[in-house]
């Protein structure tokens, strides 16, 4: 029986083992020395904040694996011997593989920073990652402030969880205002202030310069790049971005670049081995796409994807239309598309922005200048349709299609306050159009004809 | 985990500690349940009016200060910070002893009710005598057990209704549901039926009585709303004893069926209901707790038929045990009745086989058609034996075994007793037949289903940890897959706590609704329909 070694358990190799499973009868092995089983990455924070304890992030409960063949191998791979198709795990050279997949994810980028190894000096990417942060960051008399350097995703999520425990947070971001390379203005300006209403202090155009050690070698304060200024801290969160996590490769023969090299089938140089997730990196971006991406969808369809490569069915990696969500604090924000930043704007995109007078709501959406196509939409603290944006970018609507139906695409609990008749009447006197809303409509919303 | 958190300590850490003002309303509420408790030990009050407003309003506003000291200070939004640290809802220590306070109160409520004071010839005593000016004032008489209990169970929704309201203020469709609640636990279940009380032996009534009735308590979770001295009241009480009859016929078979279809079963058990209404308010604290092992699932799906299968079989012989065999006296008699019973079940059991053949798991149609066959052959002992009896048991034996079994240990001790240990929904998804008639409708056919936002999941657990019925939400969710479960309330908690906007309550065509087109997008579409195969 033909043997598919996976290593790492996290989204990408776990969707691939389960579609292989679901598809041949092949052996498969999941190696991991994260953590004994799957769970969710993205819920550590909430373990930390005590919504959930550990065991409600793992979405199939533990006779899963059994039931389903998957063979769990808790370990650490130390090398890869692609000739003898053999790995080494924890110096113990004991794994055959027919097929092997890489799916390691991500590290925590340190940039050389002066004291960036320092005792009280982390980042949060691994369960290993939130227990350190148990121990750092147990509560507010050990740990008396943080700063956190970086102004992204994780970085605004570890500001969240030291809140709930009411440990003072510095957030160092070295953009002008927060995540406004990806975020158009408008946008970015209202998180900076959704911030602030947490009490987080959040200094922006600042980025670290070096962290200092107290004689035991732990963190005692961080100076600050521009003013430097020292703000004394007994952690130091590193957030600025994630990195492949593949140093185990480095002279297995396995091509690698920032991350293990892919082609579109995520086949790597070396036959019988691939990569999927966020430690692959494709040859060239995918459209608007980054060659490295990593995002949990992507992730997960990578191994939708290698599934059927493995099983027989040969297939390209084509990931559909962007999409992507996060919520900063108490403020969901999903994408559907392309919206860039001002930064990062193309010749063509035009934008339509609407916030809400008082409440944390708004809506930008891109589209192009001369065929008024829609390139993408941006929603802060409102729910829209997946299905209904997918196919509308399918078809290519025009922004005025998009505003005469918006109330379709909302997905919002029911009750919900509706904004679409203020953003319309917003779009019609900013562009000078007259366009009417249409009332909200099943047959359209459930595409029946 | 197996160890528990044993310590009992209020202080501690944020988030779990208690601010001041909260450790003052703890005493304030705990020193109002304190005179409650003085009196079931006889302590004698002066002034019993006086004393029970201050009870009542120190647990009221101990509960609401708390809350507001909670949640005011935070900006709106989901707040479930810290609530697997706290002792009380984790299962600690401080869990354990609420859970076996409460287990004690139910038993003494039912079993013992004199230890609560009640005398039945005679003035009442302790913590009952406390309420006699409350009930005299609505219904004219002294309090019973009952009364003592409907108030604290009105308190209760109130006061957690209104934390409920703070904790979701960003959220209408919580907001809305609660006052519901609310409105039905006051309105209904409490000072209407207590005015009616009023009526009796007035003209209005030709002179008869009306049994108690909270009007949107509908059989089978009323057990006992059609049983021969109720029917006898109801009949004697001129047209408008009449009209409540139909009225609790039609709530069973043409109002819930009509509004189900339209809105799930939400409409009831998280909107109207008084059982729903205690374990969205007070039970809100314990939602987190409910078991979501697949394990627990099955157990549940044989538990609650089964309960249905009982209250159906216990019901017809209480019937059947009243009506008479001329039938030149009455239409409905013995035979015609039992004839109905056949009739309708053989319906139901037909159109659920034939037609909804593929929504049922493989243990629900053996389940099913045993209990078909076993109800439909005691039914036919009946002709062949003729010996006055329907059921091997008598009509009595099976209404007493029902009313201790299912009415008060599993509904009282266990159902609400163990909210801090199982969860605040023990008795809706283990227990309530009328949750599992309303939830074989709403899998097989109604409109609610909650869907799932494309492939937005990120398999955070968030929804599944907060299924107050045990469903396992993200593992529909994960998939792409719509969420049609039998049992699920709609209290929307799941959507509510979602941080990536992933589930919607919607009511929509019934066409697609259960396995949607199961689509992860984002994928391309050659990729989609190869994952769609199954």
């Amino acid at each position: 029986m033909e043997h598919i070694v996976i290593i790492g358990n996290g989204i990408a190799g776990v969707t691939a083992a389960r579609h292989i499973r679901k598809l041949s009868d092949k052996k498969i092995t999941l190696v991991s020395a994260e953590s004994d089983y799957f769970f969710s990455r993205t819920a550590l924070m909430y373990v930390y904040m005590g919504h959930m304890k550990f065991e409600h992030t793992q979405p199939y409960e533990n006779h899963f694996w059994k039931k389903n063949r998957i063979d769990l191998v808790k370990g650490y791979v130390t090398q890869i011997n692609t000739q003898e198709k053999t790995l080494e795990i924890d110096g113990t050279p004991n794994l055959k593989y027919d097929k092997l997949i890489i799916a390691t994810g991500s590290k925590p980028n340190k940039f050389g920073w002066p004291g960036q190894d320092l005792d009280g000096v982390q980042g949060l990417y691994s369960k290993q990652d939130l227990e350190l942060l148990e121990k750092n960051a147990p509560n507010n008399k050990v740990c008396k402030r943080a700063v956190i350097v970086g102004g992204g995703l994780i970085g605004i999520e570890l500001a969240e969880m030291l809140r709930t425990r009411d440990i003072p947070v510095t957030f160092l971001v070295r953009e002008t205002s927060f995540w406004n390379s990806v975020l158009p203005s408008g946008e970015s300006e209202m998180i900076n202030e959704h911030i602030r209403e947490h009490h987080i202090d959040l200094r922006m155009g600042a980025s670290l310069k070096e962290i200092k050690p107290d004689k035991n070698g732990k963190v005692k304060s961080i100076v600050v790049e521009e003013t430097g200024e020292e703000i004394d801290c007994d952690l130091v969160g590193l957030t600025a971005g994630v990195t492949p996590n593949i140093d185990f490769l480095k002279n297995s023969g396995i091509s690698l670049g920032r991350g293990v090299k892919v082609n579109r089938f995520l086949e790597t140089n070396i036959e019988d081995i691939y990569a999927i997730g966020d430690c692959a990196e494709q040859h060239e971006a995918i459209g608007n796409r980054r060659p490295i991406e990593a995002v949990w969808y992507t992730g997960r369809m990578m191994g939708e994807t290698l599934a059927q490569t493995i099983c027989g069915n040969r297939m390209e990696y084509n990931p559909g239309h962007w999409f992507n969500s996060a919520k900063f604090l108490d403020i969901e924000y999903q994408t559907y598309g392309w919206v860039f930043s001002e930064k990062r704007k193309k010749e063509n995109e035009s934008h339509f922005h609407w916030r809400h007078p008082k409440e944390k709501i708004c809506i930008t959406i891109a589209f192009d200048k001369d065929s008024k196509i829609v390139l993408g939409i941006n929603t802060f603290g409102i729910r829209l349709r997946h299905e209904i944006f997918d196919s509308w970018l399918s078809e290519k609507k025009t922004i005025d299609f998009v505003m005469e139906h918006l109330t379709d695409a909302n997905f919002d609990p029911e009750f919900y306050k509706r904004f679409e008749s203020q953003i319309v009447s917003k779009y019609n006197s900013d562009f000078g159009k007259s366009i009417t809303l249409k009332k909200k409509n099943l047959k359209r919303i459930f595409q029946i004809a | 985990m197996s160890t528990y958190n044993k310590n009992m300590a209020l202080t501690g850490e944020p988030p779990k500690s208690l601010s001041i003002g909260q450790k003052l309303a703890v005493f304030m509420g705990t020193s109002g349940l304190g005179i409650l408790l003085l009196a079931v030990f006889n302590f004698s009050f002066p002034n019993k009016t006086l004393w029970l407003t201050i009870s009542l309003m120190a647990l009221t506003i101990g509960i609401v200060w708390f809350s507001w000291d909670a949640y005011s200070k935070k900006l709106p939004g989901i707040k479930n910070d810290g609530v697997w640290f706290k002792s009380i809802s984790s299962r600690g220590l401080w869990g354990w002893i609420a859970g076996l306070a409460l287990t004690g109160f139910y038993i003494v409520l039912y079993f013992y009710p004199e230890y609560l004071g009640l005398v039945n010839d005679g003035d009442n005593k302790g913590v009952i005598a406390l309420f006699d000016p409350l009930s005299k004032l609505l219904n004219g008489n002294p309090a019973s057990q009952w009364f003592v209990y409907g108030t604290l169970y009105t308190v209760a929704i109130l006061a957690f209704g209104i934390k409920f309201l703070w904790k979701y203020r960003h959220n209408r469709y919580e907001r809305l549901r609660t006052l519901s609640v609310m409105f039905f636990q006051t309105g209904f279940a409490f000072i209407i039926p207590e005015l009616m009380a009023r009526l009796n032996g007035h003209k209005i009534l030709n002179g008869g009585s009306l049994p108690y009735y909270d009007l949107k308590n509908i059989w089978p979770l009323n057990y006992y709303n059609f049983e021969g001295y109720r029917i006898k009241m109801f009949l004697s009480s001129g047209e408008i004893g009449f009209a409540l009859l139909i009225f609790g016929i039609l709530s069973i078979f043409v109002i819930t069926p009509v509004l189900t279809y339209k809105y799930g079963k939400r409409w009831y058990c998280s909107w109207v209901c008084g059982c729903g209404g205690l374990a969205e308010t007070a039970g809100d604290s314990f939602r987190q707790l409910s078991d979501k092992s697949t394990f627990a699932w099955k157990v549940e799906r044989w538990v609650v038929h089964s309960v249905v299968v009982f209250v159906t079989l216990m019901t017809t012989a209480v019937i059947y045990s009243y009506l008479g065999t001329d039938t030149s006296k009455y239409w409905l008699t013995k035979s015609t009745f039992l004839i109905g019973v056949a009739v309708l079940l053989t319906l139901v059991f037909g159109w659920a086989m034939i037609f909804k053949r593929e929504q049922l798991q493989k243990d629900a149609k053996y389940g099913a058609i045993g209990y078909f066959v076993i109800i439909i052959a005691l039914i036919g002992f009946h002709f062949f034996s003729g010996d006055g009896e329907v059921f091997l048991f008598k009509s009595g034996t099976l209404r007493k075994s029902y009313s201790f079994l299912i009415g008060s240990i599993f509904s009282g001790v266990i159902g609400t007793g163990f909210y801090p240990i199982f969860g605040s929904r023990v008795w809706c998804r283990f227990g309530c037949p009328m949750a599992a008639i309303l939830g074989f409708q709403q899998k097989l056919f109604s409109r609610f289903r909650i869907t799932t936002n494309g492939g937005q999941c990120i398999s955070c657990g968030n929804c599944s940890t907060y299924c107050e019925m045990g469903i396992d939400v993200r593992a529909y969710a994960q998939k792409g897959e719509n969420i049609v479960r039998a049992s699920c309330v709609g209290c929307g908690i799941c959507s509510a706590v979602c941080p990536r906007g992933v589930l919607k309550l919607e009511n929509g065509p019934l066409e697609g609704r259960i396995d949607s087109n199961q689509i992860l997008l984002g994928n391309d579409v050659d990729l989609m329909s190869l994952l769609n195969k199954k």
